[in-house]
């Protein structure tokens, strides 16, 4: 049988912890090679094993993945988490792309000088209450299910409910105002996978803090 | 029979201009109701047809999509752009983001301040010259086929060919040292609806100019 996913990224969140979460709730175990220092990063580099130079990137299935995106499609299709057919991937794709533009902001929000941090973190509070949060409790109105496509679970959802988590974090009790939203994580948290990967000692990364910000400065720069 | 995709979008390349020429090589007709003003954004944000308040929309097939990448990957879907399986589409999808990047470099430079924009454009060159073009020309040496993935066209094929023209645009030598993108680029702009595209009076936007971006401040005002 294949081994597991391996993944290479440092110790951190960044643009790796959406593909933590997903194969964590897909329950698939996998292993990670964490990069330390800027050589680790050039040997990688230099043994051809990043297509753009770039991480993430996972080894399954014999590929060596680059691209967050191109990381996730490809999980979500192997475990079934992308919708039966090319509409329902439509809809998961334009969630899960909100999802990302918004993730984008938070991913980005630890590592930005100190005078731009408060308007950084005002804009995420505004755009998550106002424009993407009250766009996901509309779908899940609209349909009245318990996920947001095809009455399934999908990445889509896993997205999502790893995004409220990392908002609630930045601006407590957000949730409380989206009722749907709100039941939408405590279903998908108490999914046996996504509870274990929420307990202690899971391999879900913490929130960046100041040593986490040197040591990606230090390998990425 | 179905209606043609209707596309909702400034008159400008911005974050449409990849659907149009994924849509060209298709060779599916598609119609584009031009956003103007700031009006124009505003009523359908209102209408509440734009899921995140933000263009580009599509309506196709019924839905209103929002997101390049999922109007992209639908009509990629849909018209047997986006590979044989699960395993073809990773590389598609791989080389597809590594683009996406420089893509996005090039859409936002020409709303840079003056020296920003030179100092990006020096880094579009490189990232191209350096990072970009030889990962692809690699692909193309170490298979040796027509096409980046599965010996057939795919949607990476043809947004790597419309950034090979965007990067041009930088550099007209900028692909001097890469015969194989060279070839690709021949190829997919020899095919009868790319041709038709890149003749004047298409469908295909104009590089941008002082005009356009006021106009575009205007409409999504920044």
């Amino acid at each position: 049988m294949p081994g597991k996913p391996v993944l290479h990224y440092f110790d951190g969140r960044g643009r790796m912890e959406p593909i933590r979460w997903l194969l964590a709730a897909a329950g698939v175990e996998f292993e990670e090679n964490f990069l330390k220092t800027r050589d680790d990063l050039a040997r990688l580099r230099s043994d051809g094993s990043l297509m753009f130079e770039q991480v993430p990137m996972v080894e399954i299935d014999g590929m060596k993945l680059v691209q967050t995106k191109a990381i996730l499609n490809y999980i979500a299709t192997k475990y079934n988490l992308y919708g039966k057919d090319m509409k329902e991937r439509a809809l998961i794709d334009m969630y899960a792309e909100g999802v990302a533009d918004l993730e984008l902001m938070v991913l980005y929000y630890p590592y930005m000088p100190p005078g731009e941090k408060e308007a950084s973190l005002a804009k995420i509070k505004d755009k998550a209450r106002n424009r993407y949060f009250p766009a996901y409790e509309k779908v899940l109105k609209s349909h009245g299910q318990d996920y947001l496509v095809g009455n399934k679970l999908s990445r889509a959802d896993v997205s999502l409910v790893e995004l409220l988590y990392h908002v609630e974090e930045m601006d407590p009790g957000i949730v409380d105002n989206f009722p749907l939203l709100k039941a939408l994580r405590t279903r998908v948290s108490n999914l046996p996978t996504v509870k274990k990967f929420l307990q202690p000692g899971s391999q879900r990364k913490p929130f960046d803090d100041e040593k986490c910000v040197e040591s990606a400065k230090k390998i990425f720069s | 029979m179905a209606e043609k995709p209707l596309f909702h979008y400034d008159e400008a390349r911005g974050r449409m201009e990849s659907v149009r020429w994924l849509l060209a090589a298709a060779g599916v007709e598609y119609e584009e109701k031009f956003i103007h003003t700031n009006e124009d954004l505003e009523k359908l944000r209102s209408d509440g047809v734009l899921m995140f308040q933000q263009v580009p929309m599509v309506e196709v097939d019924g839905m209103k999509l929002v997101q390049t990448r999922a109007i992209m990957n639908y009509f990629s879907s849909k018209y047997n752009l986006y590979g044989k399986d699960m395993k073809e589409r990773a590389l598609i999808d791989m080389y597809s983001e590594g683009l996406a990047d420089l893509n996005e470099m090039f859409i936002l430079y020409p709303f840079d301040p003056p020296g920003v924009k030179e100092a990006n454009i020096a880094l579009m060159k490189e990232k191209a010259t350096n990072r970009y073009f030889p990962a692809f020309e690699k692909v193309f040496e170490s298979h040796g086929q027509d096409y980046l993935v599965g010996n057939k066209l795919s949607k990476a094929d043809v947004h790597l060919v419309e950034m090979i023209y965007n990067m041009e645009e930088l550099d007209t030598n900028i692909l001097a040292n890469f015969p194989l993108l060279q070839a690709l680029k021949t190829r997919i702009s020899d095919m009868p609806t790319i041709k038709k595209f890149l003749q004047p009076g298409s469908q295909r936007q104009p590089p941008v100019d002082e005009k356009s971006i006021q106009k575009t401040r205007k409409i999504f005002k920044f």
